[in-house]
């Protein structure tokens, strides 16, 4: 007897009520406070706020919890709680030249005024299971020294004096906004930037990587990478002045990439830029290769036809919550258009079947 | 729920969203771009059919969800309970009761009027995408009329199976001007589309655009002379109620091959029944 598909209500309400208790997992294990998330799950809680574009740590915290771990989900929860914020303006330019650097190192000098430093990085660890951790996650307090305020000038500017990298000129237009307007082609590189520094970080990487593999090699090296906070000032017309309204911790990476000249450019160093909320180096760093190779056109490059190259496949297809919900749908009901299918399926088969009796028969 | 906006969506949004659609019906089967919300349901799952009804709903209106043809799909009941929640508007199950429908993949059996809205949830809006994917060149096909590449589609269907091999998102032909996705609705639903009484709007939230036909709208599905268009549908009757009119959705009974076909449109089908009509599987 056929059952009619009544109850999906039902359903729906059991569903997520046996979610809520597989989250909370087996109640004889101490429950996750949003404090812990937020100080031992940092690199997590910094990729939400980075995808999830909103820089609030205790949000992305509860998101990560409240989605299990499952970081595109809880991207999902804070784009959707973002998009309810009213909006009461826009900050100034950040000044990432004046940032308090935890982290600043340069692979192309030894040594430059700044110094490199190495900070908080997992680079030279050895990848060998702390089995200690498993039982006592206590540590020893790391070594300290005096720090001697200075100024960390970015690296690209020493060869800017030298004339040896294209200039990147100031340009006070407004950029455009993502997330007000809907994205169109051609799509400039403050879109761009944009689109990228909330992209999904594996799908940057991979294309990233692509492009040291030969799809569009652009010759890379990291001229800097600086992690830290930077104030975050915003004019208050009130005011008449701009004021210091909090502080954000980013990583900025600038590559300097070989370019031997085009028909346009003179032979000189080319720019790539990434610069992405938190402590996310690898995002970073993928987001300034993408960049230049998206820059193929205005610097008079041959489009060799590489997927990072191609600014409409790169954007339209880097969001992950774009991506993870189109993918996910077809999990929804079909019935209606694979019905149709089968019908005509059916009627393909049945004359291409009666073709070939006939032929037999022939 | 108080701490959100009737409708969800704040009334900036509501209106961009608005401008939009009028724009849209001002130039019937054009896709207007528009700048989509995150919703706090995924891309791909009705965002765009969410935010044009938020957009056009008022506090007066009665509003019916179905997916698929059917009031009580789980995504239906999930985007119906939505507005009960954040407009707390009446929803009905009752095609002729409703002010607006929200509809995934179908349109309902029943004529809709003049004091009806009918809200199409579309994936991808642009019916050129699958012949060329990049969207700076579909914009221009589209301003330039150029639309060759549909018909050799179309064509090549013919010339290699002997049908045109499209059942569902059948694409038509709006005004004599632009080519439209009516969305993945079966092509039995087409014919309905075209000088319907109801405004329709078609709302795409991931790809950001919304397109619309006007009341009483002509709409008609490529075809060639030799090779009309031709709606189609399982040639059998609803089991339930005995329809010999609806779109059917065949329902696997056993292992044995056992098959039986009900109508996709729920609340149709229970009209039917509840007015004494009975199918041969009917309890």
């Amino acid at each position: 007897m056929y059952v009619a598909v009544k109850g999906g209500e039902r359903a729906i309400e059991s569903a997520h009520a046996w979610l809520a208790e597989e989250r909370r997992g087996d109640t004889d294990v101490a429950e996750l406070n949003i404090p812990q998330i937020r100080e031992q799950l940092k690199l997590a809680v910094d990729r939400v706020m980075a995808e999830g574009s909103l820089y609030d740590p205790d949000l992305a915290a509860l998101a990560i919890k409240q989605s299990r771990g499952d970081l595109i989900e809880a991207i999902f929860l804070i784009r959707a709680y973002r998009t309810t914020l009213p909006r009461f303006g826009a900050s100034d330019p950040v000044d990432t030249g004046a940032m308090a650097c935890d982290r600043r190192i340069s692979a192309t000098f030894k040594d430059l005024p700044g110094g490199q430093v190495l900070g908080p990085t997992f680079d030279y660890t050895h990848r060998l299971l702390d089995f200690k951790l498993a039982a006592d996650g206590e540590v020893p307090a790391a070594p300290t020294r005096e720090s001697v305020p200075r100024d960390v000038p970015h690296v690209t500017e020493f060869l800017n004096q030298e004339g040896l990298i294209e200039e990147a000129p100031l340009d006070d237009t407004p950029p455009p906004d993502l997330t007000r307007e809907p994205l169109e082609m051609p799509a400039d590189r403050a879109l761009r930037l944009q689109a990228l520094t909330r992209a999904d970080e594996g799908f940057t990487l991979g294309l990233a990587y692509s492009t040291q593999r030969g799809y569009a090699r652009n010759h890379a090296f990291v001229g800097e990478l600086r992690i830290g906070a930077v104030a975050v000032e915003m004019d208050i017309p009130e005011l008449g002045f701009a004021i210091e309204i909090g502080e954000v911790t980013l990583t900025e990476c600038e590559t300097v990439n070989q370019f031997t000249g085009s028909k346009t450019e003179p032979p000189q160093f080319t720019r790539g830029y990434g610069l992405v909320f938190g402590q996310s180096e690898r995002k970073a760093i993928s987001m300034a290769l993408v960049d230049r190779a998206l820059r193929w056109e205005e610097l008079g490059e041959d489009n060799v036809g590489a997927p990072a190259q191609d600014t409409e496949f790169v954007l339209y297809h880097a969001d992950n919550i774009q991506a993870t919900g189109f993918l996910e749908h077809i999990k929804l009901p079909h019935y209606v258009d694979f019905q149709s299918e089968l019908e005509l399926v059916r009627k393909l088969r049945r004359e291409a079947g009666a073709d070939q009796v006939q032929e037999a028969a022939e | 729920m108080t701490d959100y906006n009737f409708a969800y969506l704040d009334e900036q949004t509501k209106r961009m969203i608005r401008r939009a659609i009028l724009k849209g019906l001002a130039i019937p089967g054009y896709q207007v771009p528009f700048a989509s919300r995150e919703m706090p349901m995924p891309y791909g799952w009705g965002t765009g059919g969410v935010q044009v009804s938020a957009a056009v709903l008022t506090p007066d209106d009665t509003f019916k969800v179905i997916d698929q043809g059917a009031d009580d799909t789980t995504n239906a009941v999930s985007i119906r309970s939505f507005f009960e929640r954040t407009a707390g508007v009446e929803t009905t199950t009752a095609t002729t009761e409703a002010s607006v429908i929200q509809t995934r993949h179908r349109i309902p059996e029943e004529p809709l009027t003049e004091d009806q809205i009918l809200v199409y949830q579309v994936p991808i809006p642009e019916p050129l995408r699958f012949l060329e994917p990049r969207e700076s060149e579909t914009r221009k096909m589209h301003s330039l009329e150029e639309y060759g590449l549909m018909h050799v589609k179309l064509y090549e269907d013919i010339s290699r199976h002997g049908h045109i091999a499209t059942s569902y998102a059948y694409p038509v032909k709006v005004e004599g001007r632009y080519v439209m996705d009516p969305s993945p609705i079966p092509k039995f639903d087409n014919p309905k589309l075209s000088d319907m009484a109801a405004i329709q709007l078609f709302g795409a939230g991931r790809e950001q655009r919304i397109y619309a036909l006007p009341p009483y709208t002509q709409v008609v599905s490529l075809d060639f002379e030799d090779h009309p268009f031709e709606a189609s549908k399982a040639d059998h009757l609803c089991g339930l109620c005995d329809a010999t009119d609806s779109y059917l959705d065949e329902v696997i009974m056993d292992d044995q091959g056992g098959r039986m076909f009900v109508c996709s449109d729920t609340d149709y089908c229970e009209a039917r029944r509840a007015a004494g009509h009975k199918g041969k599987d009917a309890a």
